[in-house]
């Protein structure tokens, strides 16, 4: 056994394959004696990642990245050689939003153009009412769910600093705002899109991948100089991971897994909740309307384990174009060094480099990290550095 | 510039707001401040519209505990390009590596708006950790007392089965619990507790 490391994470589905590795065993057949610890907010699992309490985490990709850059807090190298899950993330707007939406929409109701361009009309008319501007919710600046609502909506005409408010919220707290009005829409993960639904406040309005194909979202995170005195663990640590991705992914696995999930200690919700999320099989409206798609969330499915770095450098490629900080030639390196392909295939045994999936954003060029600065210059919406 | 100079407005009274939602917690700290002269100490015990309640105040330290899911909400705080004085974290400054650790283990966190002096922070910051553990304190105290009650209800309760059921005395009944738990190594409460048990599956 390795000496023992401490994990932390968020109650979110997509930690499925670091607590299935933990609670199914996988860690202790591989030697490594993990001891979970569930965490209320990402800036706590950032600063006891950071100062040594934790060993790893799960963690959303862009604050590994912004951690390596030291943008918007302390620089601490960050190496992620797992990939805890492609997609899952949802926006979920507020029943007179969604009704407002589907009013002005010419178009396709899962189609994210159409519907940001209906956003965009309800947006100009609420500003000529004079009515107050919509508020949208998110868990983190540097998080998936800040890009991919901003992506969405810039796409409508919707410009996510001047036209909107845009305000981080954590994830427990925001059913209850759409329910009291606080807030008219929001991204995040699961479960909290179908616990809105199940509330009746809440329409599922579009799956991430409606806006990305293939977007990643959780990393394992480690810190880089843990990393390298400590190969083995890492090495260890993947393979734990690996098996615990294909253990969740097998359909007839679901019902253990999500049971797994679903005790206090863990995500704490319904385990049938979490199942909803595992099968891409999603109750979108109160009304029982179900959709599915099975790109909702990736745990080990498409090499979804295999860290990316092409996925880093468009999460990059977002924190330039909201002026979360300035383009670099040597940053953007930084980025994509965080996602460590080596580590993963080191410890599977895998020779030759699988191709990399595109993002696959509905607007815009397809993403090429060879030149950034190109691909920022087809949106017309953007933030300007200060 | 002379050393009798008075220290900026600032330095004299920093307006420290303390976030959190236990109003007990968030009273002893701010008592402990005000002994210590810190004067204008407020508190946010309302997570709703948190940021909008923070820039209304316009604070030079916000005090949160670590165990508030919001501070993901002050993490915004840096982002905001609007005429607003930008905060740091506490972890920004890693030089103090031990006092961090201090802080965590109590805790504790604050975001520091640019202006006031290292040692002036680092005071403020000993005395919440030092608060906050003395809260921690009093609340295992409070667990411990109102666990005590309850065993004592439970004992109560089971020394009444034990009279009606057998006859006793109030202190018959208990001595034969407190032997009872001796022969078998347990708790006298844990006994008293089977006794509840049985008599509930017995009725």
């Amino acid at each position: 056994m390795t000496a023992p490391l401490q994990i932390g994470f968020i109650p979110l589905v997509d930690a499925a394959a670091l607590i299935v590795a933990v609670d199914k065993g996988f860690a202790a057949a591989e030697g490594v004696d993990v001891t979970l610890v569930r965490e209320v907010s990402w800036s706590n699992v950032r600063d006891k990642l950071n100062i040594g309490l934790f060993e790893a985490a799960h963690l959303l990709a862009p604050v590994a990245i912004a951690s390596s850059l030291g943008v918007g807090h302390v620089k601490v190298p960050i190496v992620a050689p797992f990939n805890l899950g492609i997609n899952g993330n949802a926006i979920t707007v507020s029943p007179a939003l969604h009704a407002a939406i589907l009013a002005e929409i010419d178009g396709d109701r899962f189609d994210p153009m159409a519907t940001a361009r209906a956003l965009a009309r309800v947006v100009a008319a609420r500003r000529k009412a004079g009515a107050d501007p919509l508020t949208f919710a998110m868990t983190f600046p540097f998080s998936t769910h800040n890009y991919q609502l901003r992506f969405w909506m810039a796409a409508g005409g919707v410009d996510p600093d001047e036209d909107v408010r845009l305000v981080v919220l954590p994830p427990p707290f925001m059913v209850e705002s759409l329910e009291n009005g606080h807030v008219d829409g929001f991204c995040v993960g699961a479960p909290w899109n179908s616990i809105a639904v199940d509330h009746g406040v809440g329409h599922i309005l579009h799956f991430v991948a409606d806006i990305l194909v293939h977007a990643a979202e959780k990393v394992l995170a480690i810190r880089q100089g843990f990393a390298e005195k400590n190969p083995e663990v890492v090495a260890r640590l993947v393979r734990a991971l690996n098996r615990a991705a294909e253990f969740i992914e097998e359909p007839g696995n679901r019902v253990e897994a999500a049971r797994m999930l679903a005790r206090p200690e863990r995500i704490g919700v319904d385990a049938e909740v979490i199942q909803r999320t595992l099968d891409g099989r999603l109750k979108i409206s109160p009304d029982g309307t179900i959709r599915e798609n099975g790109r909702y969330l990736l745990v080990g499915r498409e090499s979804a384990g295999r860290p990316d770095p092409v996925q880093a450098a468009w999460l990059y490629s977002q924190m330039v174009r909201w002026a979360q900080t300035r383009v670099s030639e040597e940053a953007l390196r930084t980025a994509m060094a965080v996602f460590r392909p080596d580590l993963y295939d080191a410890a599977l045994g895998i020779a030759g480099s699988p191709s990399s999936h595109p993002v696959g954003a509905f607007e815009g060029p397809e993403f090429d990290p060879r030149d950034i600065a190109a691909y920022l210059a087809s949106f017309k919406i953007f933030r300007r550095p200060v | 510039m002379s050393a009798e100079q008075p220290p900026p407005k600032a330095e004299q009274s920093p307006k420290i707001v303390i976030v959190d939602e236990s109003p007990i917690r968030a009273a002893i700290l701010e008592e402990g401040l005000r002994e210590a002269g810190y004067g204008s100490v407020m508190r946010i015990s309302e997570m709703q519209s948190l940021l909008a309640r923070i820039y209304a105040l316009d604070p030079d330290i916000i005090v949160i505990d670590l165990e508030n899911p919001s501070r993901d909400v002050l993490e915004q705080m840096f982002q905001v390009s609007r005429a607003v004085r930008r905060p740091v974290a506490m972890f920004v400054d890693q030089s103090d590596a031990a006092s961090i650790q201090a802080s965590v283990d109590a805790g504790v966190s604050a975001y520091i708006v640019d202006g006031l002096k290292k040692e002036r922070i680092k005071s403020i910051l000993d005395l919440c950790v030092s608060r906050f553990n003395a809260f921690a304190k009093l609340q295992d105290e409070l667990d411990r007392t109102k666990m005590a009650l309850e065993e004592r209800k439970v004992i109560d309760r089971a020394k009444g089965i034990l009279m009606k059921l057998k006859g006793l005395t109030e202190e018959e009944a208990y001595v034969l619990l407190r032997s009872t738990a001796m022969r078998e190594k347990k708790k006298i409460g844990e006994i008293a507790q089977s006794i509840l048990t049985a008599s509930e599956l017995l009725k």
